[in-house]
């Protein structure tokens, strides 16, 4: 029997080391096209964020999600006490940025890919010590819920935004732009994603162990069962949602400049 | 038709081996496991494989094929490319023994620590589906502990005293979420099961043949629960107020 206080004596096979394995397929494969994607998406987003002028973020009703909700138009003096390299944009983003750093999905996803902790299943790595998410700075990533909150009065803001971009040629006429269907779609997408995240899934319902026992944990279960059901698609919605806001930020960006022309729909 | 394949096989023991090469005729339908019977049948009858059911159910026949952590009984052969041999070896983070087989009673100590079902005290014995939907999941386990296998917390870091590894995580979760139980776990999960080892980089949940969702339903609940009692300082006030 091996030591039952668990030390265990290796087994003559072991070879340690980064990228060690008996895989035969393209495991590394995975990996990088994750950090592609991520490098595009947050690369693409962090230059949208430190460009100072929010004026290109704007075309008649459409706002970029960048500058969305347009927290420095509220308060515009606070621009004044920040360092020169505080962008608009940054006074916001911080907000979605720790919700997606901290997202379940995406801490796997940049732990394998960009920490090699492990790169893939049954590959060696590169790092002997290891603790987890048990000390600082990744025992940080418990904050998730709190950015979940934030993430979803921030959702509420860019379905705002969506409705009004229904009304491109000012608020009495309801004339949709491509424009229009792009910051809807975007609403949509991130809808789906904030709505499938594993902490809103707990604290809807999953942290009760009886759905039946009242009226109002059944509807908590509903509840529960309907963000479960986003939940088994988190992947999917969250590297959809973040292609899909960089894509509106660019197109309004486009638009706004004049580079691009933004037909009339209906 | 009947085809003739290679196969490389673990021989050897803690002491140390290699892979020996061998032919087996194979026909349709034919998995890893039929192969190593064949090979022990007809040309190594020293070859230890441990092995019960052949139906996916036992959980015995645990290995490495082609470098992934498998079922050798659920493994087919026509799944596995044709043009090189299939290599098998043996689970690697637990010891040794001989050939395919290695000593998992490492496993049994870690579940000897946790709280077995406890009833609540006069509950009602009558529950919903809805209820048990979740922890049904759990008890497809068969464990095979392939899933402990791969985790990188203990293959790669050899945590075992400080961490229960994602089956036991399956375990306490199936135990926790139960609407019948009374005893409490949440402690033993903070403090001795290492949950906080777990990066959530999914590879149990990948390796399990029996398709449970370990990561998402079992270890990301069981954090949240943690976070709850142990992080989230509203949450604690509001246990406070509510003595809940
Ligand atoms: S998700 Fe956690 S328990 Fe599962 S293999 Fe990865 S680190 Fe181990
Ligand atoms: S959880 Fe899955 S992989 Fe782990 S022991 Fe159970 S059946 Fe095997
Ligand atoms: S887990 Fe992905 S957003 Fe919360
Ligand atoms: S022999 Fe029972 S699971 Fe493979």
């Amino acid at each position: 029997m091996s030591d039952p206080s668990g030390a265990q004596a290796r087994n003559p096979l072991y070879r340690a080391g980064f990228a060690v394995t008996e895989r035969r397929d393209l495991w590394w494969m995975e990996p990088l096209l994750t950090v592609l994607g991520l490098g595009v998406g947050f690369g693409y987003l962090t230059w949208a964020a430190f460009l100072g002028n929010p004026e290109h973020g704007h075309y008649g009703p459409y706002l970029s999600p960048v500058y969305s909700p347009p927290v420095y138009e509220w308060f515009p003096s606070i621009m004044t006490y920040l360092p020169a390299f505080v962008s608009p944009a940054l006074l916001i983003l911080w907000a979605p940025g720790g919700f997606r750093a901290t997202c379940y999905y995406y801490r796997k996803a940049y732990y394998r890919s960009f920490f090699l902790n492990p790169a893939s299943c049954a590959v060696g790595k590169p790092w002997e010590k290891y603790c987890g998410e048990t000390e600082f700075p990744l025992v940080v990533q418990n904050i998730h819920r709190y950015f979940m909150y934030l993430a979803v009065v921030i959702l509420a803001f860019l379905w705002y935004d969506a409705l009004k971009a229904f009304t491109r040629d000012g608020p009495k006429d309801y004339v949709a732009g491509a424009g229009s269907v792009v910051l809807l779609l975007n609403a949509v997408f991130l809808s789906l994603y904030t709505l499938g995240c594993h902490s809103l899934r707990h604290l809807i319902g999953g942290y009760l162990d009886c759905f039946s026992t009242c009226p109002t944990s059944k509807l908590r279960h509903t509840a529960w069962g309907g963000v479960t059901c986003l939940n088994e698609r988190h992947m999917l919605w969250a590297w959809v949602s973040l292609g899909w806001v960089g894509f509106t930020d660019l197109y309004i960006r486009l638009v706004s400049s004049g580079r691009l022309a933004d037909p009339v729909l209906f | 038709m009947p085809e003739q394949r290679s196969f490389r096989v673990f021989r050897g023991d803690a002491g140390g081996g290699q892979m020996k090469e061998y032919t087996v005729e194979t026909g349709p339908g034919m998995v890893v496991l039929d192969a190593v019977h064949q090979i022990q049948a007809t040309q190594a009858p020293d070859l230890a494989v441990r092995w019960n059911c052949k139906a996916a159910k036992c959980g015995s026949c645990s290995a490495e094929v082609n470098g992934k952590p498998k079922l050798m009984c659920k493994t087919r052969l026509d799944d596995l490319p044709a043009d090189r041999p299939v290599e098998v070896r043996p689970m690697r983070t637990f010891p040794l023994i001989k050939d395919l087989v290695t000593d998992v009673s490492w496993n049994y100590e870690v579940n000897k620590k946790i709280p077995p079902f406890t009833p609540k005290p006069n509950g009602e014995w009558r529950w919903m589906q809805e209820d048990v939907d979740r922890v049904q999941e759990f008890r497809k386990c068969i464990e095979c502990f392939l899933c402990q296998n791969v985790c990188h917390v203990l293959r790669e870091h050899q945590k075992q005293p400080e961490f229960f590894g994602p089956r036991f995580f399956v375990r306490l979760a199936a135990l926790e979420m139960h609407p019948m139980d009374a005893a409490d776990r949440l402690d033993l999960t903070h403090r001795q099961s290492g949950v906080g080892y777990c990066n959530i980089t999914k590879c149990c949940t990948e390796v399990c043949p029996e398709d449970i969702h370990i990561t998402d339903n079992a270890i990301i609940p069981l954090k949240e629960r943690v976070v709850d009692r142990f992080y989230d300082p509203v949450r604690r006030l509001l246990r406070k107020l509510f003595r809940r």
